[in-house]
């Protein structure tokens, strides 16, 4: 193993500390492959046979794969939602109503404008998609600049008024003729592209791009150097005269402009129609991806693919084995569980 | 509207609102010693799905509750595993807790989707006997629900009465202070969340072994997180917490009212209410000291090793 190890780090990209922390991770995650087997076993299911299910539906295939980066598109920008505010110490677990608010407004946008041309009417649905979730993120956000009320009480209460109103929004106003639970089809300009006939869209590019402004903001720009002194110690950052409060409203703003964007995503992307519980808790996961990746930008990337190939290939363990598609998320606690307790066993020699 | 169908109204609200009650209280220990079990929603899961799996194997719903209090102490001790000994973020362990119980609750109740049980005996409330059979039927209750509010009185008794609620306080405001005072923070608030967990796992056996008779996946619908809201609402009081319990039962009352009489008002609007009022009282109390969360809510105590 020190010999691949010697072998990566003499490329630049991964320090030796990459690979070390990436090591562990990966043993961290076949950790928790094992514990689900014990599951697994004790239902009375061959665990060898389901892993190679899971493997060869998710990473086996040129579709499979495309289907894992689909379900991982929404993940990366809900997780970039929690880690732009918790640069400044906010805490925000709001995305899940953040992102409900912004496929709302997004869908607005594609019901009432649906002769736009495609140029112009995605990027309109994506503004209000994230004007949707930057004024859902604002009430925390103010709350907390005034000294009022703690950020995270304020944005979990509003997860539960989002989907409500989502709800009344498509049955009193957008239900399909026939179907009340769900908007009419999108047209095919409220779609965003997809590519070489796979299902993977647009949003890719977007979450990636978003992505690396995330990381170059924070590592090159004044802004960047701003956020963090705020995140260290707001009360120092303060008296050295950053606008405190200004920052928390804006920033708190931005990641719900983000997740809001999310919601865009998924609706234009990805389902081309609202329904109620069209969020399958992405909002939360994506709070769990940050958490997993500590806000880096590159772990938020590899901790999303990891969840999305464990959540893919438990479609196929629902088909094949029959059990409920909602087993899976056994496997993907398993490994939330592991790499948040960070037991030493894993831990390699500190240099 | 009749008579009947108001009373039909409170009726349920009482069934629905006692399951929401002891969760709630469960949740007010776990925060008074610090601590935020969001992942509250996984472990009534767990709770109602093994209850309803022992109810029937045994026949005996009482078992049944016992695998329930059992369960939901033992899912809280996972939480208490990462949240104080591995000293991991609350939030996200809670939430990696509720993902575990939507998967492990799946699994347990698979093969009693669609099983009947024995539920538990409903008994009519002293005085009612007198009444006509359909109004009398509306007024039997089972002992979950007449203990219900004993429990809510017992807990603030436990809290506000006796040492080791003095104990459980204390961690929650200060873990460094009660360290210093010989008290053990981390046995403390692995305490804390066990009784949570067994308080919160007697509102899921309610739910599933005495009121719905049955089990489906996700039957919780949200459960949790109203519980969650409701602890902020009563202000972290288990007194406080069945004026909450009430006001949330009671909306979804006044909504059935509305929709029996025909008044065309939105039911994803009414269920707004509840957490729009809490954000509003939260707003209300501002940042006064006497009203505020406990101070060490949500934060690892990092011991003096």
């Amino acid at each position: 193993m020190s010999k691949i190890t010697e072998r990566l780090t003499r490329f630049p990209l991964f320090g030796q500390k990459t690979v070390r922390t990436g090591m562990r991770y990966l043993l961290m995650i076949l950790f928790a492959f094992l514990m689900f087997g014990v599951i697994l076993l004790i239902a009375g299911i061959d665990p060898l046979k389901s892993y190679e299910d899971i493997f060869s539906s998710t990473l086996g295939s040129a579709y499979g794969f495309s289907e894992v980066v689909v379900s991982m598109i929404p993940m990366l920008i809900t997780a970039l939602a929690v880690a732009l505010p918790f640069r400044v110490g906010l805490i925000n677990i709001g995305g899940e109503g953040q992102l409900f608010i912004g496929a709302a407004f997004a869908t607005f946008g594609a019901l009432t404008f649906p002769n736009l041309p495609a140029w112009l009417l995605l990027p309109l649905m994506a503004l209000l998609g994230m004007l949707g979730g930057a004024l859902w993120a604002f009430i925390p956000g103010y709350l907390k600049s005034i000294g009022l009320v703690n950020e995270t009480i304020t944005s979990l209460l509003l997860n539960s008024v989002a989907p409500k109103i989502v709800g009344f929004l498509i049955l009193g106003f957008w239900h399909s003729p026939r179907d009340t639970v769900r908007t009419p089809n999108f047209v095919d300009a409220a779609r965003l592209p997809t590519f070489f006939g796979t299902r993977v869209h647009l949003g890719l590019v977007l979450g990636l791009v978003l992505l690396v402004i995330f990381w170059f903001v924070l590592k090159y720009t004044r802004w960047g150097l701003e956020m963090g002194a705020i995140g260290s110690n707001p009360q120092a950052a303060k008296r050295n005269g950053i606008p405190l409060a200004k920052y928390l409203v804006i920033v708190m703003c931005l990641g719900g402009a983000i997740a809001g964007l999310a919601g865009m995503v998924q609706v234009s992307g990805f389902y081309g129609t609202l329904f109620p519980n069209f969020s399958m808790s992405l909002g939360f996961m994506g709070f769990m991806i940050c958490w997993l990746a500590g806000g880096d930008p590159l772990g938020i990337v590899l901790m999303a693919f990891v969840v999305s190939v464990i959540y893919s290939g438990g479609n196929l363990l629902q088909l094949t084995r029959g059990l409920p598609y909602a087993v899976i998320n056994i496997l993907l606690a398993f490994t939330l569980f592991i790499v948040l307790a960070r037991p030493n066993f894993f831990k390699g020699k500190r240099s | 509207m009749t008579l009947l169908s108001i009373l039909g109204v409170l009726s349920s609200a009482i069934f629905s609102g006692t399951s929401l009650l002891y969760t709630t209280l469960g949740e007010v220990i776990d925060e008074r010693a610090g601590i935020v079990n969001l992942g509250l929603e996984g472990v009534l899961l767990v709770s109602a799905s093994s209850g309803f799996a022992v109810t029937a194997i045994s026949g005996n719903p009482y078992l049944g509750i016992l695998m329930s209090m059992l369960a939901g102490g033992l899912m809280n001790m996972l939480l208490g595993y990462l949240a104080i000994t591995r000293k991991a973020n609350q939030l996200a362990s809670g939430l990696a807790l509720m993902f575990f119980g939507f998967g492990l609750s799946a699994l347990i109740g698979k093969p009693y989707v669609a099983v009947k049980i024995h539920s538990l005996s409903r008994f009519l409330l002293p005085g009612m006997a007198s009444l006509p059979l359909k109004y009398s039927s509306l007024f039997k209750f089972d002992v979950l629900i007449y203990l219900v509010i004993p429990v809510a009185v017992l807990v603030w008794w436990l809290l506000y009465r006796t040492r080791w609620g003095l104990s459980v306080r204390a961690v929650g405001e200060n873990a460094d202070t009660a360290f210093a005072s010989g008290r053990n923070p981390r046995l403390i608030r692995y305490q804390a969340l066990f009784v949570g967990g067994m308080l919160a796992g007697l509102g899921a056996a309610h739910l599933s072994i005495a009121y719905t008779m049955n089990w489906t996946e996700n039957m919780t619908a949200g459960r949790g997180f109203i519980a969650v809201a409701l602890v902020i609402f009563s202000k972290w009081d288990p007194l406080r917490a069945i004026v909450g319990a009430l006001v949330f039962s009671g909306a979804v009352a006044f909504q059935l009212l509305l929709q029996s009489s025909g008044v065309q008002v939105s039911s994803f609007l009414l269920d707004t209410i509840p957490y729009i009022l809490t954000l509003i009282v939260l707003i209300a109390w501002g940042g006064n000291r006497r009203h505020s969360a406990p101070a060490m809510l949500g934060r690892v105590y990092q011991g003096s090793e």
